[in-house]
């Protein structure tokens, strides 16, 4: 793992995200947003670490970031994600979503649209604490306990589902494009379906045993099925959400709460995960059979708990290697991608070979040759 | 005025008292004063999060190796730390336009470069006599780049070849005295061409052969090129005495500060520090930078490596602690009262052995918690350091908080992170409170999920198993909800005041066509009515209920009692019936 460098940036960053890059171009990402936390002013801010920008200062090392522009943001930012290539939406501990607009020819920010207390206690702030969008909608759950959907240049909301959730609901994603999944602090997973008029959830999934708090999910960019979880406790979770009500692998990864978890998105034998004990993992489990991923069916019936057993039949299919995944087997690599003694990692993004990550130490590092 | 202090700041406000006149009504503002401004910096900020990164890897250099082995670790991670100085001081300088707002923080950091820089090569490269003069010169040399260029231009002029000779100096192949004995022979062969007058036609050459010979007076009449009086001091000592000895330099630098410095400018508290430094008088370096300096990162971080190089005596000061820990906790501390910063303080109370975990105790429970994300964060500081009382105290803020929200699952989570019974307790009432009011349960997602959660509390557990008798009224599994319901009153799982709530509900069980209860279970059911009445009336008598009430209840009883019996008389017709 070659060196990697840290850039201090004078805010704790919470998230990182690259932008997306348009598929017809097979470019490297080469832009990326950050927002910080716990700042008296709080900021959004646009990165590069494209080779062709060069600034007057002497900044050293190619590919260090460079600030393009940045934004001011009311409360800490707990969520980012873009919307397309110029806008982004941010979720807020005053409970506001906004939609900020990135001005590519003037290097500016500006607001675009604001819905001030979408997530609110009735006489209190609730902060929003995740969104998830497919342009033009755009889902957010909070504290509050309540799931929004939203459509952008709409001023209202578009539908609201009170009470979703007795606790916090830390993390949302997309299964289908009419299909949510959220994790909250009591360790259930809640399948909700928006085809439905019902305010309840079509599906609950949780752990037998004790009720970690879950903070992130992912889903595996392929597989609509399967999805990946951590909680409080730093485990690595599995999911098959078609099948049964527990986890098909857990995995011991971190010793503290598990921020982040990334399928890698082109690649999905390659997960990512950071946490608070200041440690980013990457996970890589390979596949024993030579045909592409794309061609290899079936489904790995048995089902397996934490230590793994073989599965019967010979077809390793990559579903099975995620979901008996067992690092002492063999078939499981991690590795650790970041200089240890950091505070703790509370966000990073990966698209193609580059990693992007922040820290409470208020650093930012990225990685441009991830070996995927 | 008046004002109120706080961790940090001072809170000022208007009172309504003048200094002088009538009172009056004063502004309704209350101000915030910060004692220390560069924390809010963002440049400086870099500074402290770089160097608390260094300070962590200086803890972790493991004791057991010889501090021989040690010291080229040290000098690397002093001039990590000098790296950082100078990158915050280059982005100071380059930041545009606010130059001139940060014109006395990049003198400062200047400074404070500089000392470190001297007290780097002094104490922790601790050079010995011959390459000591050497690095004096780089420590000139790189602070005062511009002046040395000119001045070395004039003084390299003519001779090139003496010099050439001369800077190839120990470190090489000579001894220090082989060495000394050739720079005397040298020196005597200058002082020669001097008094022949062999350059008397060339003012220039003139002057320089004097400045060779480390003439005080030509050398001074050069002030303005000097500038300072330490690069005066090297330039003497490079001229005159370049085998000069640690123990030695503080003769010189005091005379060449006395010398350059004339009657009429007074020595500036810059120039007492480094004098102290070539003293080798560690702890007057450390007091008068504290006094200099309005902030503690320096003092703290040097303190730390010269402790970590054993240059410091330990000495206890009368507050209980050694300098090296007052200093770090006081910066620590300092960092505490930053909205932001205090985190990285969490790694400095850390490394303070004796009073280090007492402030984190009493600063962490002082974090504000806004959202859930910090609180975690803190509590996880708190668990790793097992920290209980605080964990406790930060859950039951944040239930407490989750409670008036009407988040029954938040609150509850924080309790089972928290293993507080009591408030699992205070919940499940909330629960039951909601069950008694509305006829149903609020929240099903939780209650029907709580897993081993079930056992913090005893009303917890009973709110869990209640829940599942009505899940199995609701599937009709009679049987085994009869068994369930009668269980939780003979187990004194529910509390005996839910108890008529239960045996009403027992009441369309008993109702039923089929026969559901046994007649021991009817026994039981009877046992549990007769004391809960005769409870009842022990009470009765003393509260003044309204007669309504009263009313109700005595039917409900009266209602039960028939229930009862019917059932237990259908009981024993069933279990005495033979069947055949």
């Amino acid at each position: 793992m070659e060196s990697i460098n840290a850039k201090y940036v004078s805010q704790k960053i919470s998230k990182t995200r690259w932008r997306p890059v348009s598929h017809s171009d097979l470019q490297l990402p080469e832009i990326f947003a950050t927002g910080s936390w716990d700042n008296e002013d709080n900021r959004i801010s646009i990165w590069s670490i494209g080779s062709n920008l060069s600034t007057g200062m002497e900044d050293g090392f190619e590919g260090d970031p460079q600030l393009l522009c940045e934004h001011k943001h009311d409360g800490d930012v707990l969520d980012l994600q873009f919307l397309d290539q110029d806008r982004i939406v941010t979720a807020s501990s005053t409970g506001a979503v906004t939609i900020f607009r990135h001005h590519q020819n003037s290097q500016t920010i500006s607001v675009s649209q604001l819905w001030a207390r979408a997530h609110r206690y009735p006489c209190d702030n609730a902060p929003c604490t995740s969104v998830v969008c497919s342009s033009p909608e755009i889902v957010t759950v909070g504290e509050d306990g309540r799931i929004i959907v939203f459509r952008a240049d709409q001023e209202g909301v578009v539908r609201v589902i009170e009470n979703a959730d007795s606790s916090t609901i830390h993390a949302v994603t997309y299964l289908r494009t009419t299909e949510i999944l959220t994790v909250n602090s009591i360790g259930q997973l809640k399948l909700w379906d928006f085809r439905q008029q019902s305010n309840s959830p079509s599906q609950i999934l949780s752990l037998s045993g004790d009720r970690v708090p879950l903070h992130c999910v992912d889903r595996h960019p392929n597989q609509q099925h399967i999805v990946a979880t951590g909680g409080q406790d730093g485990m690595l979770c599995v999911w098959d959400v078609r099948q049964g009500n527990t986890p098909f692998s857990l995995m011991e990864a971190h010793t503290a709460e598990m921020w982040e978890v990334h399928f890698h998105p082109t690649n999905p034998d390659h997960l990512f995960t950071c946490s608070e004990d200041g440690s980013l993992l990457h996970w890589e489990t390979s596949s024993h059979s030579d045909m592409p991923s794309f061609l290899q069916g079936g489904r790995n019936s048995s089902m397996v708990s934490r230590s793994a057993m073989a599965p019967a039949g010979g077809n390793q299919s990559l579903i099975s290697a995620w979901l008996s995944g067992d690092s002492s087997k063999g078939r499981l690599e991690t590795t650790h991608m970041l200089p240890s003694q950091t505070l703790s990692v509370n966000s990073l993004d990966v698209l193609g070979p580059c990693l992007v990550c922040g820290t409470d130490g208020e650093a930012i590092f990225v990685n441009r040759q991830v070996p995927v | 005025m008046g004002f109120a202090w706080g961790p940090g700041d001072i809170l000022v406000y208007e009172t309504l008292y003048k200094a002088s006149g009538a009172s009056g009504s004063g502004c309704s503002f209350i101000h915030e004063i910060r004692k220390d401004e560069d924390i809010y910096s963002p440049i400086l900020r870099k500074l402290f999060n770089e160097s608390h990164h260094i300070f962590v890897g200086l803890q972790t250099i493991r004791e057991e190796l010889p501090s021989k082995s040690k010291k080229p670790q040290f000098v690397s991670i002093s001039k990590n730390y000098r790296s950082v100085i100078r990158a915050c001081m280059e982005e100071l300088h380059f930041g545009s336009f606010f130059k001139f707002l940060f014109y006395s923080l990049v003198s400062i950091l200047l400074a404070i470069e500089l000392i470190w820089n001297l007290c780097e090569v002094l104490f922790i490269d601790a050079a010995p006599a011959g390459s000591l003069l050497l690095h004096l010169l780089d420590w000139v040399r790189l602070h005062k780049a511009d002046v040395d260029e000119r001045a070395r231009e004039v003084l390299q002029s003519e001779s090139p070849a003496e010099h050439h000779d001369y800077w190839d100096v120990p470190g090489g192949t000579q001894t220090l005295t082989e060495f000394d004995v050739k720079w005397r022979h040298w020196h005597e062969e200058v002082d020669r061409c001097m008094q022949d007058n062999s350059f008397a036609s060339n003012r220039h050459l003139e002057v320089i052969c004097k400045i060779l010979l480390g003439d005080e007076d030509t050398l001074l009449d050069h002030k303005e090129l000097l500038g300072t009086w330490y690069h005066f001091l090297v330039t003497r000592l490079l001229f005159c005495h370049p085998t000069v000895k640690p123990t030695e330099l503080h003769y010189y630098a005091q005379s060449c500060m006395t010398m350059f410095l004339d009657s009429r400018s007074v020595s500036e508290p810059l120039d007492n520090i480094l004098l102290a430094a070539f003293e080798f008088d560690i702890h007057q370096v450390i007091k008068e930078c504290s006094i200099a300096l309005n902030n503690w990162w320096f003092v703290a971080h040097l303190t730390d490596l010269l402790d970590h190089c054993k240059l410091l005596q330990s000495h206890n000061l009368h507050f209980g602690s050694n300098l090296r820990e007052f200093l770090l906790l006081e910066y620590a501390s300092g960092l505490f009262t930053h909205h932001s910063l205090w985190q990285l303080a969490v790694d400095y109370f850390d490394h303070c052995p004796e009073f280090g975990r007492v402030y984190l105790e009493l600063q962490i429970e002082r974090v504000p918690l806004e959202t859930e994300r910090k609180a975690l964060k803190v509590l996880r500081i708190c668990e790793q350091r097992q920290m209980s009382e605080q964990v406790r105290s930060i859950c039951k803020i944040m239930a407490m908080r989750a409670l008036r929200n009407n988040r029954l699952g938040s609150a509850l989570s924080w309790s089972i992170r928290a293993k507080d019974a009591a408030f699992a307790t205070l919940i499940s009432e909330r629960f039951l409170q909601d069950y008694c009011a509305k006829g149903t349960f609020s929240d099903l997602d939780l209650i029907d999920n709580l897993g081993p959660a079930m056992l913090l509390s005893d009303r917890l557990t009973f709110l869990g198993k209640y829940r599942e008798f009505h899940k199995l009224y609701g599937e009709k599994r009679f049987r085994e909800a009869a068994k369930l319901l009668l269980s939780l009153m003979t187990a004194k799982i529910a509390p005996q005041s839910f108890w008529m709530t239960l045996l009403t509900d027992a009441l369309p069980l008993l109702e039923q066509k089929e026969v559901i209860f046994t007649a021991d279970q009817t026994y039981e059911l009877m046992f549990c009515l007769e004391e809960l009445t005769s409870s009842l009336n022990i009470t009765a008598s003393s509260t003044d209920r309204p007669m309504q009430e009263e009313d109700v209840e005595v039917t409900k009883v009266e209602l039960l009692r028939l229930a009862l019996a019917r059932n237990l008389a259908q009981a024993i017709v069933k279990e005495g019936t033979v069947e055949t």
